[in-house]
């Protein structure tokens, strides 16, 4: 583990779980804002932005059963078909173990189209069982939301390694 | 695909969680579409995930709150403004009282059935979930204030969909704008009765099924008529918005914008469930053939 570990170019405090908890809780919260018009479409998928996170930084703590039960949660907030975003992160959160390694070398910014085709990923996953569900085709505007939530991306490890970076002072100290 | 060495792999592989992940949710869908049978596993999501619903909606709660401590100059307009309403109200609503009595009386004398009373809960829309397959809205009321599935919501100027799922203090309202949502309809004008039905986007119904020459304009109001036990008849639904006939076709094509929407106001009306409706009469059984002919002429 130790040599997983120092293998990295950044050497991360110990991840906690209640953290993860907690990130994916404030991105649930997100995605039940009340939000109407405009605001509603550009709205990206919190949800799936911070399943991805977790799935590409930490891979051996956020997988598929976590993409799977915050799918669930998230289509009982959205009172979709239930187990439609269960499948979408399910297989978002696949592609991203496969590609983690990968995208890791990149920049963040050079991450920016990759993390769009993976939360695009997703959403055609939600789209194709909307429609064997009989629902009609929606408009363009529904990507629109895998586009800002890739737009929002680089932020994204900003805010979430704040509480990460500060452990390993502090020991030092 | 080889993700990561041999000696750091836990159990199965990523190839075969998704497999497993995927037919667990493909089942899951199923049940839900087809069979209607999974209530226990999304009420108790649903009460895991309430708190947060809730406190998703506080910032709302206090920037209302903030913002009305501030339009205090305007609320000596406002409550003029109310007044003169409230006036103006009171005496449609005496007329209102007195054409009530007057058609109970009548109706008595046709031993015509009593219209319904009907009451009203008052609840505010949460949120609109962001699902482009579905025109749904989230409403702060549940089972706990007795609300049940099937029950009619309305705001001030008509009808804005039905309850379809309750939690114990949240529901679910299907917006008459949703593709698989009807509403049974009577134009005012002509009396001609219809079923408009959503279209699966904001903003526009569909009549369907009436003839190229049926009797309806741009501008005709359709209110509910109530033939099916759901709906309380006379709430208006939608303002005929566009109509195209076309020779080739048997039926034209009508649009309608629905008069109420989510859009506008937060708070909404929660009407409660008509009496049942009376049961069919049982279709005599006759063992002559004759007589079987007659009686389901009778009845139909």
């Amino acid at each position: 583990m130790a040599f997983v570990n120092s293998s990295q170019q950044e050497v991360l405090a110990h991840v906690r779980s209640r953290f993860i908890v907690l990130s994916l809780t404030a991105a649930l919260l997100l995605n039940l804002l009340p939000l109407q018009g405009v605001a509603l479409l550009l709205r990206p998928d919190f949800v799936a932005l911070v399943v991805l996170y977790w799935s590409i930084n930490q891979p051996q703590r956020v997988g598929m059963s976590m993409a799977f039960i915050m799918g669930l949660l998230m289509d009982v907030g959205d009172a979709s078909i239930f187990g439609q975003h269960a499948l979408a992160y399910s297989v978002m959160a696949f592609v991203a173990l496969l590609l983690h390694r990968r995208l890791r070398i990149f920049s963040l910014r050079k991450q920016v189209p990759q993390v769009g085709l993976l939360l695009l990923s997703a959403q055609l996953v939600m789209l194709l069982t909307g429609l064997l569900a009989n629902a009609n085709l929606p408009g363009w505007d529904f990507l629109l939301a895998s586009a800002s939530g890739a737009l929002l991306w680089p932020l994204l490890p900003a805010l979430v390694k704040i509480p990460q970076r500060r452990k390993p002072d502090s020991d030092a100290l | 695909m080889e993700t990561a060495p041999q000696f750091f792999r836990h159990g199965p592989g990523p190839l075969a969680r998704l497999v497993f992940f995927a037919l667990l949710s493909l089942l899951l869908m199923a049940i839900d579409t087809r069979f209607k049978y999974l209530p226990e596993i999304r009420q108790t999501i649903a009460v895991a995930i309430y708190p947060l619903q809730r406190l998703a909606h506080l910032p709302t709660t206090i920037f209302d709150q903030v913002s009305g401590l501030f339009v205090s100059r305007n609320l000596v307009d406002e409550i003029a403004y109310l007044r003169q309403q409230h006036l103006a109200d009171q005496g449609q609503l005496q007329l209102l009282l007195a054409l009530e009595a007057e058609n109970a009386q009548l109706r008595n004398l046709l031993e015509a059935g009593q219209r319904a009373e009907s009451k009203t809960t008052m609840a505010e829309i949460l949120y609109i979930p962001h699902d482009p397959f579905s025109r749904k809205a989230i409403l702060d009321k549940g089972s706990q204030a007795g609300i049940q599935p099937g029950q009619v919501v309305v705001d001030d100027v008509g009808v804005v969909g039905q309850i379809t799922r309750v939690y114990p203090w949240l529901s679910e309202v299907t917006l008459i704008t949703d593709k698989d949502h009807s509403v049974p309809v009577q134009l005012v004008r002509s009396g001609l009765r219809s079923m408009v039905s959503g279209t699966g986007e904001d903003g526009t119904l569909e009549l369907r099924y009436l003839a190229a020459n049926a009797d309806i304009q741009d501008g005709d109001l359709l209110v509910t008529s109530g033939i099916d036990g759901i709906y309380p008849p006379g709430l208006p639904v939608a303002l005929v918005s566009k109509i195209e006939s076309n020779a080739a076709y048997a039926f034209a094509r009508i649009t309608c914008t629905p008069a109420a929407g989510v859009n506008r106001n937060r708070q909404v009306l929660i009407l409660s469930p008509l009496p049942p409706v009376p049961e069919r009469p049982v279709e005599p059984i006759e063992t002559k053939p004759e007589d079987k002919k007659r009686g389901k002429v009778g009845i139909r």
